[in-house]
């Protein structure tokens, strides 16, 4: 084989490795949520989040609109504190809007889904969303319902 | 008799430490004489086709029917469950994380870095290498260095249209054979695999495979008895010793990149 | 400076326990033909390697052209190298390049010359050997006497001022070694280079050598030119010379005596 040819086929060889690489970003990784880190940051605080991790999603309505950026844990009020990165096209969100954290589907991956209120002023980078409900913890839940019958048979 | 027992032993663990650090020599000169290899890429060039290109139609057949196997697999796994567009998460997860890493560099082992060595050790046995020094020539530089170099460079390329193949393959099954949906497919995949966290240390993976594999090959190809069954043994314990560092190596990656 | 190029005192070398040379002397010309003869596994090819440096010894010096090749820095024993042209026993030929390709790599990798003149030297070196017409060929499609002349072609492509051919008889038809023999010939004359012959088939090496060492069990059992030689009265150096079956090399591996072996039954 002739030295042309054979550089030919090398560098056939290299591309094919990097479009398949290629490949696999673009199509089975969450390569659009590192997006160009554009957007604005919105803070929430939560008693209790569950299962939420970083990079969580933050959906409205069902429709991501940005992903959790940092968890950290308050200590002056004994809460959890959320960092998300909303995308910048999203600017138009009430200061009112309330926060939850919420499931998909019966066993699926926690996430936070924001409710917009009905201010007139939108949400901007650095704010802070004041009405926030928390995860739901089953254990909890079947400790409430166990009391309440308990309450009830009285 | 039990005295020549111990003694035995002794002679083969200092002979095993030995080559160890002969091993370790050796990767040096390697490295060093790697840096001369840059005015001559034409030798890189050459050796990334036997190396890389040569190993290609056996990594994408794998890598086909791993994903077709994987995606069948996991599709009667989850159906019970409700959870069958979950396929292509498990599929892809374990593609890009450690089958496409792991089975590519033991398949790499099997068929270049055996090769690697039968060249090596028959150049050894005919006095090339020899013949190379007495001209003048650095062999290390001029024939070792290119041959590692390639395979350094080859896994990851190779790792890489493993999984892509192993995904399409993927595809295949779960959408054209088993009926799932095309969009829930990939975008199931989308939500759960992480660019940096799956495909970046999958990919380093096959950057520390390729290294070792490349390694064990040419050193047991310059190192080896210049015989015919001294050349096979180097040839067989380049298989067995590759894909033993690479297990082995895999469990100490997994635990340090995704155990927290 | 002596006359001699290669100068070797008291060389001592070993292979794991086994001694190899157990002190050896010796001195080549300059000029001329030297051969280095000896039974199989004396280490003859061994020693070619230590004058080529590629083998440490345990003790003693070996100086070529005045330098001491044990003492070199790689850059300067790499130059030295330049210098000295060897013909391995396989001739050593790089498999995957053309017989053109091999005879032309140490010009490319040593000299600036451009690619026709490296086309011109190939030629006239390949000529030299008569296997101008093969350049194209791979060393796959050679006869072990013809790889052997494209080594040698390729040996004395840098003009080195010696040469050192490794057993370059053995296992030749009495053509091709007809043709060696004069090649070494020819070019030690018309090189006028410093020849090292190391072979153990004698008529051969013989007829082209001036001056003889005879070497077994790790020691120079007798040197001198080849004529003094020819009517050497020493037993050990006629039972080579004359290929007898019997004499201080006896025919018998040691062994305790055949009756024992035979009447004293199994073990």
């Amino acid at each position: 084989m002739n030295s042309r040819t054979l550089e030919l086929v090398v560098g056939l060889f290299v591309a094919a490795g990097f479009a398949a690489l290629f490949m696999m970003a673009m199509t089975v990784s969450n390569l659009a949520s590192y997006g160009n880190g554009g957007g604005y940051e919105i803070k929430a605080q939560f008693d209790n989040i569950g299962g939420l991790k970083v990079r969580s999603p933050v959906a409205a309505s069902g429709v991501r609109i940005g992903r959790v950026t940092a968890i950290d844990y308050d200590q002056s009020r004994y809460e959890a504190l959320v960092t998300m990165l909303i995308e910048p096209q999203y600017n138009k969100f009430p200061s009112d809007t309330s926060a939850s954290i919420l499931t998909s589907g019966l066993l699926g991956e926690q996430y936070v889904g924001l409710e917009p209120g009905a201010e007139e002023d939108y949400l901007k980078s650095g704010s802070s969303i004041e009405i926030t409900q928390s995860a739901l913890v089953l254990e909890q839940i079947i400790g409430q319902f166990l009391y309440s019958k308990a309450d009830d048979k009285k | 008799m039990l005295l020549a027992r111990i003694e035995q032993l002794g002679r083969t663990a200092l002979a095993g430490i030995q080559r160890l650090g002969r091993g370790n020599v050796f990767l040096l000169q390697i490295l060093v004489g790697s840096v001369g290899l840059l005015r001559r890429p034409g030798l890189l060039v050459r050796q990334l086709y036997s190396v890389g290109v040569q190993t290609l139609i056996i990594i994408i057949v794998a890598g086909l029917f791993v994903g077709m196997v994987m995606s069948l697999q996991s599709y009667y796994a989850l159906v019970d469950f409700g959870a069958e567009d979950s396929v292509s998460v498990m599929v892809v997860l374990s593609l890009l994380r450690e089958l496409g890493p792991v089975v590519t560099a033991l398949l790499f082992a099997g068929r270049a870095g055996s090769a690697l060595t039968a060249e090596l050790g028959l150049m050894k046995a005919t006095e090339q290498l020899s013949g190379m020094e007495m001209m003048a020539v650095n062999p290390i530089e001029r024939v070792v260095a290119p041959r590692f170099l390639a395979g350094v460079i080859s896994m990851p390329l190779l790792a890489a249209i493993f999984s892509a193949v192993g995904v399409i393959g993927a595809y295949l099954v779960a959408v054209e054979l088993l009926g799932l949906d095309s969009g829930a497919f990939w975008s199931q995949a989308q939500a759960k695999v992480d660019l940096i966290q799956d495909l970046g240390n999958g990919m380093i993976k096959a950057l520390v495979f390729g290294f070792v594999v490349a390694w064990i090959a040419v050193f047991e190809g310059y190192d080896c008895i210049p015989t015919s069954e001294g050349l096979g043994q180097a040839t067989t314990r380049t298989v067995v010793h590759s894909s033993l560092a690479i297990l082995g190596l895999d469990f100490v990656l997994t635990a340090l990149m995704f155990g927290k | 400076m002596s006359n001699s190029l290669v100068k070797i005192r008291d060389l001592r070398f070993s292979r794991g326990t086994r001694v190899i040379f157990d002190g050896i002397d010796m001195d080549i010309p300059r000029k001329g033909v030297t051969a280095i003869m000896g039974p199989s596994g004396t280490g003859k090819t061994t020693l070619l390697k230590l004058i080529g440096g590629q083998l440490q010894p345990d003790s003693g010096s070996i100086e070529v052209d005045g330098q001491n090749v044990q003492r070199l820095k790689t850059s300067q024993l790499y130059a030295l190298r330049k210098r000295m042209g060897m013909l391995f026993q396989s001739g050593a030929l790089l498999t995957d390049l053309s017989v053109f390709e091999n005879v032309a790599y140490p010009l490319r990798e040593h000299t600036r010359l451009s690619a026709a003149m490296i086309r011109q030297l190939v030629l006239l070196k390949l000529n030299a050997v008569g296997l101008r017409g093969a350049a194209e060929l791979m060393p796959a499609e050679l006869s072990g006497g013809m790889a052997r002349r494209v080594a040698m072609a390729r040996a004395i492509a840098l003009d080195p001022m010696m040469i050192m051919y490794d057993e370059p008889f053995t296992g030749q038809d009495p053509i091709s070694m007809g043709v060696l023999v004069e090649l070494i010939k020819n070019f030690n004359a018309a090189l006028s280079v410093c020849s090292v012959v190391v072979s153990h088939d004698v008529e051969e090496t013989m007829s082209i050598a001036d001056y003889v060492y005879i070497i077994s069990a790790g020691k120079v059992v007798e040197h001198g030119s080849t004529e003094a030689m020819q009517c050497s009265d020493s037993a050990w150096t006629r039972q080579f010379i004359d290929g007898l079956a019997d004499g201080p090399v006896p025919f018998h591996y040691p062994a305790a005596p055949l009756y024992q072996d035979l009447f004293t039954g199994s073990n």
